[in-house]
């Protein structure tokens, strides 16, 4: 795999083959088309999803991660359907980035039957189980142990599978980050802990709610290593990740991730953006949007060009236009089924 | 005292109470989640951190358990903590220092000490936030010895009530449900209290009593609005206290109309409903009953996301009706 890149990369990359980013080490042209597309396919499901909500198409809130397209798609690049993942209240990259349909994602946004969660769950818990993911959820912290718990059934069952945790910069105040890290390390599980930190949870930002510089920090008090990546530099979060999965992958133990990152829109959808300012936000937009970053460097190491890039981008307004339009004509949940999955039918 | 009155918010008339508490009392202050600049989830500190500053109005870190322990220590050591939960729902999370800790120290250590404690929990469906973020949860720590639990239907006693928990020395949690923190009403200006422990008859009537919590109020009054155009006159007790909870006045109210309908939006089973109703079974109100008590609770499921199905899950106002109508039409 690595020898095609060499090739491919040729044009700008006389310094040699280890100067260039990880990513373009690791991954064919074709391998990371697809992560710019997938990048690309999570901020236009989130901007459909946004859309719908101010044309008052879906009720609720939602956590848009716009800005954080790169850490969700390059933690899950080294993992397999096999492997599981735990996410959080912003949850949608996750979701797309472990190989959910985004017609279904749709779907359970509408509140329709044919949603992942049955239209039972809303933005707040759209996962695809079928592809690892054990769940996004409206708890803060609440996935962390779970990610635990599953890591030790992947130990005990012998699976080589990993699990990956993520959460954002708040939960590591939850005292269920502190005790699963603790377990983890202690029984060595095949866990990764990603940290999305985006500088704030919710209006809090992680100088005022965090006595450490780094959330990345913490780990050493758990006896794991603590990474620290540019959140917003696929090929950097890409890089630790694959650090982490083979460490945890060969019976190593656990890992702690930090992605430092940013989210361009509102907390939810009721965030005035009090708390930072407009020069902040629109510098983080204008000068460090992943996705941007992400084209930029496929340019230059001449894996992609413009034309490759606008067909990416054509393909994914198809897939966005036809799932919306799944959604929208998907049948809703029946009332009779109010009680339906409260427990386990044993007829 | 002053007794002007003017239309505020529930939300308004919280805020009101908190500022009059911390204008009153140096050892008030307000702990939470986002209650500063951000004005809280629901806006209900608002700006009240630029008029009391951040010593006053304290964002915590996203750590329920341990704010809710520092929130009982400064309780226990000469403060008068008010702290907001988010989301009733993160009470889970808390759980250990509110009903192992705050509840139960004062007794565990023989009346030494007291947790003069206040707990704000936004509360209820209807907003679209699925399972996590929609239950009503009064019944779990009603259920503690050691708790007061309080469930204010109008800014009025939003705004009494948040007093009178402040004044009281044992911790004394509150439910507000978040469909009402735009709904406006009377508030007197000033300070003034709302009595726990004691509910409020919100309508008389002859025919049928309805005992109800919270948002339930609203919907029992708009049934018992409809019913009366029917010729059914219904009693409508608005409940306001969990626990302790006031069986005289509904007592008098079932001996009186001789019919009982409880409607409250948490589960149905094992709920606030539950209570009621035994403690009139047990109560000489029980001769006076000339149908089977009818609870109306929440469905036995989490709170569903789609907006129909949200809306099944718990008592709207055709049910009331219909439990009304059946009851005194001798419907079994
Ligand atoms: C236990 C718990 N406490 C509080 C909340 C309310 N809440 C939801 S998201 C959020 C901020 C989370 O911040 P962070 O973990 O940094 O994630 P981000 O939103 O920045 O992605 C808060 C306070 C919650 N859902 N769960
Ligand atoms: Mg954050």
């Amino acid at each position: 795999m690595g020898d095609k890149i060499i090739a491919q990369a040729k044009p700008k990359a006389e310094e040699g083959r280890h100067n260039l980013p990880f990513a373009f080490r690791h991954y064919s042209p074709g391998e990371l088309g697809q992560a710019l597309r997938k990048m690309y396919l999570i901020r236009r499901f989130e901007e459909g999803a946004e859309e719908s909500y101010t044309r008052g198409l879906i009720h609720g809130t939602m956590h848009l991660s716009i800005g954080q397209e790169a850490s969700a798609v390059g933690i899950s690049l080294p993992l397999t359907d096999d492997d599981m993942i735990t996410s959080t209240h912003r949850g949608h990259g996750h979701c797309i980035a472990k190989g959910a349909e985004v017609s279904r994602m749709f779907a359970e946004f509408f509140g329709k039957e044919t949603g992942y969660c049955r239209g039972r769950g809303g933005s707040m818990h759209i996962a695809d189980v079928s592809k690892g993911n054990l769940g996004a959820n409206g708890i803060v912290g609440g996935g962390i142990p779970i990610a635990v718990g599953a890591a030790l059934s992947m130990k005990k069952l012998k699976t080589g599978r990993v699990v990956v945790s993520y959460f954002g910069d708040g939960a590591n105040n939850e005292g269920a980050f502190h005790e699963a890290l603790n377990m983890a390390s202690v029984w060595k599980l095949p866990v990764i802990f990603v940290c999305e930190n985006n500088g704030y949870g919710m209006s809090t930002s992680t100088r005022r709610s965090t006595a450490v510089a780094n959330v990345a920090d913490r780990a050493a008090a758990y006896a794991m290593p603590g990474v620290i990546v540019d959140g917003n530099d696929l090929s950097d979060v890409a890089e630790a990740s694959h650090a982490a999965v083979e460490r945890a992958r060969h019976g190593e133990g656990p890992t702690l991730i930090e992605c430092k990152t940013y989210r361009h829109r509102g907390h939810s959808k009721s965030d005035r953006n009090r708390y930072r300012t407009k020069e902040e936000i629109e510098d983080w937009i204008a000068n460090r949007d992943p996705i941007q970053l992400f084209e930029a460097q496929m340019q230059e190491y001449g894996v992609i060009d413009a034309a490759g890039i606008e067909a990416i981008r054509t393909d994914v307004e198809r897939e966005i236009e036809a799932a919306i339009e799944f959604a929208k004509t998907s049948p809703a949940p029946d009332l009779a089924g109010l009680t339906r999955d409260v427990y386990t039918d044993l007829a | 005292m002053d007794t002007t009155i003017r239309e505020l918010s529930y939300a308004q008339a919280i805020q009101e109470a908190m500022a009059i508490a911390m204008e009153r009392d140096e050892r008030v202050f307000l702990m939470g989640e986002d209650i500063g600049v951000y004005g809280g989830a629901f806006q209900v500190t608002g700006d009240l951190v630029h008029r009391f500053g951040e010593d006053r109005v304290m964002d915590t870190p996203i750590s329920e358990l341990g704010g809710a322990g520092v929130a009982v220590g400064a309780a226990l050591t000469g403060m008068r903590p008010i702290f907001e939960f988010q989301f009733s729902d993160f009470a889970a999370l808390a759980m250990e220092q509110i009903v192992n800790q705050a509840a139960k120290m004062r007794y565990m250590l023989g009346g030494a000490v007291s947790v003069p404690l206040v707990m704000r929990f936004p509360a209820g469906s209807g907003t679209g936030a699925a399972a996590q973020h929609s239950q009503s949860i009064e019944a779990w720590l009603g259920h503690v010895p050691g708790l007061k639990v309080v469930q204010p239907a109008t800014p009025h006693d939003a705004k009494g009530l948040l007093l009178a928990a402040i004044e009281d020395p044992d911790p004394v949690m509150i439910f507000e449900h978040k469909l009402l923190y735009k709904m406006k009403g009377p508030v007197p200006e000033g300070y003034y209290t709302t009595p726990i422990g004691k509910a409020e008859i919100r309508r008389e009537g002859k025919d049928v009593t309805i005992v109800a919590t919270a948002i339930m109020v609203h919907k029992a009054l708009e049934a018992a609005e409809t019913l009366a155009s029917e010729g059914i006159a219904a009693e409508v007790i608005d409940l306001r206290t969990v626990r302790p909870m006031d069986r005289e006045t509904i007592i008098a109210s079932v001996k009186k109309t001789s019919r009982l309908i409880c409607v409250y939006e948490g589960v149905k089973t094992l709920g606030v409903g539950a209570e009621v109703s035994a403690m009139i079974a047990e109560s000489d109100a029980f001769d006076f009953l000339d149908a089977p008590i009818v609870r109306l609770g929440g469905a036995e499921t989490p709170i569903p996301y789609n907006p129909e199905l949200e809306k099944a899950a718990v008592p709207q106002v055709p049910d009331i009706l219909k439990s009304a109508r059946d009851l005194v039409n001798g419907v079994r």
